[in-house]
C-alpha cells in the first residue's frame, strides 16, 4: 500500500545552507507519527516543503502514491494534506462557525459560489456542527474569533485544518502556550482524532510526544537522525544526546 | 464520536438548527436596511428640488461601495480606483458621442470595459506590499489620465468630451434638467448592483474573501486560491466602478480629465473611510455624509473646505475608524439582540463578547 | 544635449533632496507619510515670504527654509505621528492624506491660490558657458549644495554613532531601546531633519518646480518614485533613481512632450512589479 506522504531524497538548500538534507520519509496510512529534533533542526522548512510553501531543490514528494512535488499548495489541500500552525493563524474577524463553514464549503468547491448564501446548503451544516462538537467549540461559535481564550483558538487551529477532511494532518506544535487548565481537553480531542486520518506530529513537549505517537522520527540538521518505534527512540543514547538532552535546557 | 467525558455540556439538537440560522441570517435583510432603501426611495418624491445632488450621491454611492469590495472585503488598499470609475465614464461617453445613445447599452459596455482593465490590471496587485499596492494602482490611474489627456481626439483631452447626448431610459424616460430621471436611473442601477453585491459577500466566495483578507497564509492552507479569488473581486469591483462613472457621464452628459485625477481615488477613500469599510453601506452613508459635509462646508467656507475634510480624515485615524464605524455596522443584522436570543439555546458565552 | 543632462542632473538632485526625508519615514521606519511634500511646501513659502516681503536676501532665507519645517516637523511627529507608527497602512495614508488636504487649503487661504516668484540674486541668474556646453548658473547653485548635502547624509548615516543608532532603531525598535538607545528620540530627530531637508529642497526648488498650494499633491508622486523605485536599503538606491527620474524627467518633456508622463508612471509599474523591493535594492 502507498504511504499516505512519502518524501524521497528531499533537499532544500537557501544559498550555502542546506536546511533540508536528503530527507526519505513515510507516513504510513492511519499513522501517529512524531518529528522532533532540535532548534534549528529544520521542522519548519520540512513542512514548509510538504505544504508546498517552498520549492524543494531537488527530491520528490508523494501524497498517496501521487508525485506532488510540483503541485500547488491549495491542490495538496484538495488532494488531503493539511496542516495547523505552531502560532496561530486564525481570521481574527471572522467567527468559528465562519471559520469551519469556509474550510467546509472551500472543500465541497462552494468557494466558487458567488450567489448562494453561505449555510444554504445541508451537507455543509452537518459537518459544520459536527467538527464544532469535535473541538468542543459549540459554545464559542458566534463569538469573534480575536476574543476566544487561547486554548479555543487552538482547538479551532485544528478544527480548521480538521474541515479540510485531510487524510494527512500535520499538527506543527498543537499544544504551544496552552495554559494547564485548558491542555487536557485539546489533548483529548488530539487523541481522539479518527484513525484514518494519518497525523504527522511537529512537537517539542515530549509527554506529548510519548503518549501520542507510534513512531517517532529525529531530525537533527536537516536530516533524519534516526526513527523506530517510541520505545526504541525514548531509549536511544545517541537521541539523548543530541535532542533529549538539551530540552532539557528549554 | 468517541464518547466525551469532559464535555460540559450536551450539544442539544439544536444546533444544526443554530448553525444554519446563524449562517443565513446575514442574507436576510433587516429592518433598518428596508428603511435605508425605503427612504432613499422616498426622496425621489419628497426632495424634488434635490434631484440634482441626490443623483451625485448615487453615483458616489456605487462608486463606494466597489472600492468596499476591494478594500473592505478583500484588503487591497488602492489609490487609483478613479482609473476604472473615468474608463467607465469615458466608455460611456464616447459611444454616446458617436450615436449609440441608448443608456443601459452604455452601461452594460462601460462595465465589461471596466472589468477587463481590472481584469488585467489586477494581477499587477498580486504581488507585494501595501506600499507597492498602493504605488501600482495610483500608477494605473496616471496612465490613464495621461492618455485621456493626450489622446484629445478620441477623449476631447483637457476640454473634455462634450457634445454626449443621451437617448432615453429604456426607451420611455428622457432625462430632465432637474434631474428627476437621472436620479431615478442612478438609484436604481445602484440599488440593484448592491442587492447582487450585498449577496455575494454572504456567499462562500464573499466568505472566502474576507479570509483572505484577515489572514492570506491560512486562507491558502484551507485550499482557497488566492489570486484567483482576488483576481475575481478586482475585476468585480472595476466593473461596479466602471458603471458608476458611466452613470456621472450619461447624467451630466459630460465627461472630463477630472474623473481620472487623483483627488477622485483620494475622495472615494475618504468617503467609504467616513462610512466604514467592510459590511457595504459604508459606502453609501459615507456618500450621503460627504455631500452633506461638503455643501455645508462649502456654504460655510467655500474655497477651503478641503481643509474641513482633511481635519476629519485625521480625527478619524486617531479616534480609530474601527470604534466610529462598529456602532453603524448594527444596521446590518449580525446585531447582537437576535444573538442573545439564540443565545439561551446553547451554553454560550456570546454575553461578554464586546 | 548636454544641456539636457546638466539640467536633469539638478533636478534630480534637487528631487533627492526633496525626498531623502520620505526614504528614511518610508523606507527605515515604515510609515507610509503622503503628506511629506507639504514639508517642502512649508519650506519654498518660508523663502518666498521673507524675501517678498521682508526682503531678506536669498541665501539667508535658506537656513530658516530648513528650520521652519523641520520644528514644524519635530511638533507633528511628536504630537501626532509617532502615535501611527504601529497602524495599518491604510490608517497612515488616509491620516497624511488629511494632512495635506489641509496644508493645501491652508496655504491656500493664507497665501491665495497663485504661484509664487522668488527673485534669485543677479549673481545666480543667467548661464555661462563652459567646455562648450550651456550651463545655468542656478542649476550648478544646486548641483552644489546638493551634491554637499547627500556626501553629508552618507557621512552621517554610515560612521557617526546617531546613524549606527538609526540603523538599530530601526531594526528592531525593542532590542535598540533594551539597549539604552532612546527610540523616540531618534526617531523624532530623523523626521525633523527629514522635513527639513525637504523644506530646504521647497525653497531652493520654487524657482524651478514652481511653488503654489498644489504642491505637496503635484510632486507627491515624484516623491514616491524615488523611495519606491529607488529602495529603501541604503540611500544611494533613493540617489540614483531621482537622478534618473530627473533626467528622465527632463529629457522626456523636451524630447516627447506628449509623453514624458506617460513613459515615466508606466516605467514606475514596470520597475515596482519586477522589483518589488526597489530598482537598487538587493533582494531580502
Amino acid at each position: 500500500m502507498a504511504a499516505a506522504l512519502e518524501t524521497r531524497n528531499l533537499v532544500k538548500r537557501f544559498g550555502g545552507i542546506v536546511a533540508t538534507d536528503n530527507v526519505t520519509f513515510r507516513l504510513e496510512q492511519g499513522a501517529r507519527h512524531a518529528l522532533i529534533g532540535p532548534n534549528g533542526a529544520g521542522k519548519t522548512t520540512f513542512i514548509n516543503l510538504l505544504t508546498g510553501v517552498l520549492a524543494p531543490t531537488s527530491g520528490q514528494i508523494f501524497l498517496d502514491g501521487v508525485d506532488a512535488t510540483q503541485m500547488r499548495p491549495e491542490s495538496r489541500v484538495h488532494r488531503g494534506l493539511a496542516r495547523t500552525f505552531q502560532i496561530n493563524q486564525l481570521f481574527p474577524a471572522m467567527t468559528p462557525l465562519e471559520t469551519i463553514g469556509l474550510a467546509v464549503s472551500e472543500r465541497m468547491g462552494g468557494g466558487r459560489d458567488w450567489w448562494r448564501v453561505t449555510g444554504s446548503r445541508r451537507e455543509i451544516v452537518d459537518e459544520i456542527v459536527e467538527i464544532a462538537q469535535r473541538f468542543r467549540l459549540t459554545d464559542a461559535l458566534d463569538e469573534r474569533t480575536s476574543n476566544l481564550a487561547y486554548g479555543k483558538q487552538r482547538l479551532l487551529e485544528i478544527a480548521v485544518a480538521f474541515a479540510c477532511r485531510p487524510r494527512v494532518l500535520l499538527l506543527d506544535e498543537p499544544a504551544a502556550g496552552v495554559p494547564e487548565a485548558e491542555r487536557h481537553e485539546l489533548l483529548a480531542t488530539v487523541a481522539a482524532l479518527p484513525r484514518d486520518v494519518s497525523v504527522l506530529l511537529i512537537e517539542h513537549d515530549m509527554d506529548l510526544v510519548f503518549s501520542f505517537a507510534d513512531r517517532i522520527s529525529v531530525l537533527v540538521n536537516g536530516a533524519i537522525f534516526t526513527e523506530g518505534t517510541v520505545e526504541e527512540v525514548s531509549t536511544d543514547p545517541r537521541v539523548r544526546a543530541v535532542y533529549l538532552g538539551e530540552s532539557v535546557d528549554e | 464520536m468517541p464518547a466525551d467525558p469532559i464535555a460540559k455540556t450536551a450539544v442539544p439538537p439544536s444546533t444544526a438548527d443554530f448553525v444554519r440560522r446563524s449562517l443565513v441570517r446575514k442574507g436576510r435583510w433587516g429592518v433598518a436596511e428596508i428603511g435605508f432603501w425605503a427612504v432613499a426611495a422616498a426622496t425621489l418624491f419628497l426632495l424634488p428640488e434635490r434631484h440634482l445632488i441626490l443623483n451625485e450621491i448615487a453615483i458616489i454611492g456605487l462608486f463606494a461601495l466597489s472600492l468596499d469590495l476591494i478594500l473592505g472585503y478583500a484588503g487591497i488598499v488602492s489609490l487609483g480606483h478613479a482609473a476604472f470609475f473615468g474608463f467607465g465614464a469615458y466608455m460611456a461617453g464616447i459611444l454616446a458621442k458617436h450615436g449609440f445613445a441608448d443608456p443601459l447599452l452604455g452601461l452594460v459596455v462601460s462595465a465589461l470595459a471596466a472589468a477587463l482593465l481590472g481584469f488585467v490590471t489586477s494581477f499587477l496587485v498580486l504581488r507585494g506590499t501595501d506600499l507597492t499596492k498602493l504605488m501600482v494602482t495610483l500608477g494605473v490611474a496616471l496612465v490613464l489620465g495621461e492618455i485621456a489627456n493626450q489622446a484629445s481626439w478620441v477623449t476631447g483631452g483637457a476640454d473634455g468630451l462634450q457634445g454626449i447626448s443621451m437617448g432615453p431610459v429604456l426607451g420611455l424616460f428622457e432625462f430632465d434638467i432637474f434631474g428627476t430621471t437621472a436620479y431615478a436611473y442612478s438609484l436604481t442601477v445602484t440599488f440593484l448592483l448592491f442587492i447582487v453585491a450585498r449577496r455575494i459577500v454572504v456567499s462562500p466566495f464573499g466568505l472566502s474573501l474576507r479570509s483572505i483578507r484577515d489572514n492570506p497564509l491560512r486562507a491558502r492552507a484551507v485550499g482557497i486560491p488566492v489570486n484567483r479569488r482576488l483576481v475575481a473581486v478586482y475585476t468585480l469591483a472595476a466593473a461596479y466602478a466602471g458603471v458608476a462613472g458611466a452613470l456621472l457621464a450619461q447624467t451630466t452628459q459630460f465627461v472630463s480629465l477630472d474623473v481620472l485625477a487623483f483627488h477622485r481615488s483620494a475622495d472615494i477613500m475618504l468617503v467609504l473611510v467616513i462610512g466604514g469599510a467592510g459590511y457595504l453601506y459604508g459606502g453609501l452613508l459615507g456618500a450621503i455624509g460627504f455631500k452633506v459635509l461638503q455643501d455645508i462646508l462649502s456654504a460655510w467656507t467655500p474655497q477651503y473646505w478641503q481643509f474641513w475634510i482633511g481635519l476629519i480624515l485625521v480625527v478619524l485615524v486617531l479616534v480609530g475608524r474601527e470604534r466610529l464605524t462598529d456602532k453603524a455596522k448594527a444596521l446590518r443584522p449580525r446585531s447582537r439582540g437576535r444573538l442573545a436570543g439564540q443565545a439561551k439555546v446553547l451554553p454560550t458565552t456570546t454575553a461578554g463578547e464586546v | 544635449m548636454l544641456t539636457i543632462l546638466f539640467d536633469g542632473i539638478a533636478y534630480g538632485m534637487l528631487l533627492f533632496v526633496l525626498a531623502c526625508g520620505l526614504a528614511v519615514t518610508l523606507g527605515l521606519m515604515n510609515f507610509v507619510n503622503l503628506a511629506h511634500g507639504a514639508f517642502a511646501m512649508a519650506g519654498g513659502y518660508v523663502t518666498a515670504v521673507l524675501m517678498n516681503r521682508y526682503g531678506m536676501p536669498f541665501l539667508a532665507t535658506l537656513p530658516l527654509a530648513f528650520i521652519v519645517p523641520a520644528f514644524v516637523g519635530l511638533a507633528l511627529e511628536r504630537t501626532l505621528y509617532k502615535q501611527l507608527y504601529a497602524r495599518s497602512h491604510l490608517d497612515q495614508v488616509l491620516f497624511s492624506i488629511g494632512l495635506v488636504f489641509m496644508a493645501v487649503a491652508a496655504v491656500d487661504y493664507a497665501m491665495g491660490s497663485q504661484q509664487q516668484l522668488i527673485q534669485l540674486p543677479g549673481w545666480l541668474q543667467g548661464r555661462v558657458e563652459v567646455l562648450g556646453i550651456q550651463v545655468g548658473l542656478y542649476r550648478s547653485f544646486i548641483i552644489a549644495i546638493c551634491g554637499v548635502l547627500v556626501v553629508v547624509l552618507q557621512l552621517i548615516l554610515s560612521k557617526t554613532r546617531f546613524g549606527s543608532r538609526l540603523r538599530a532603531a530601526v531594526d528592531d525598535p525593542r532590542v535598540a531601546r533594551g539597549l539604552g538607545i532612546n527610540v523616540g528620540l531618534i526617531f523624532a530627530t530623523t523626521f525633523a531633519v527629514g522635513s527639513g531637508l525637504a523644506g530646504l529642497g521647497g525653497a531652493l526648488g520654487a524657482e524651478i518646480l514652481g511653488l503654489d498650494p498644489t504642491f505637496p499633491l503635484k510632486f507627491m508622486i515624484y516623491f514616491l518614485i524615488v523611495v519606491t523605485v529607488g529602495g529603501t536599503t541604503t540611500i544611494t538606491g533613493p540617489f540614483l533613481a531621482s537622478l534618473i527620474l530627473g533626467i528622465a524627467d527632463v529629457a522626456g518633456k523636451y524630447y516627447v512632450p506628449s509623453l514624458g508622463a506617460f513613459i515615466i508612471y508606466t516605467l514606475m509599474i514596470v520597475v515596482l512589479i519586477l522589483r518589488p523591493q526597489g530598482l537598487f535594492a538587493r533582494a531580502r
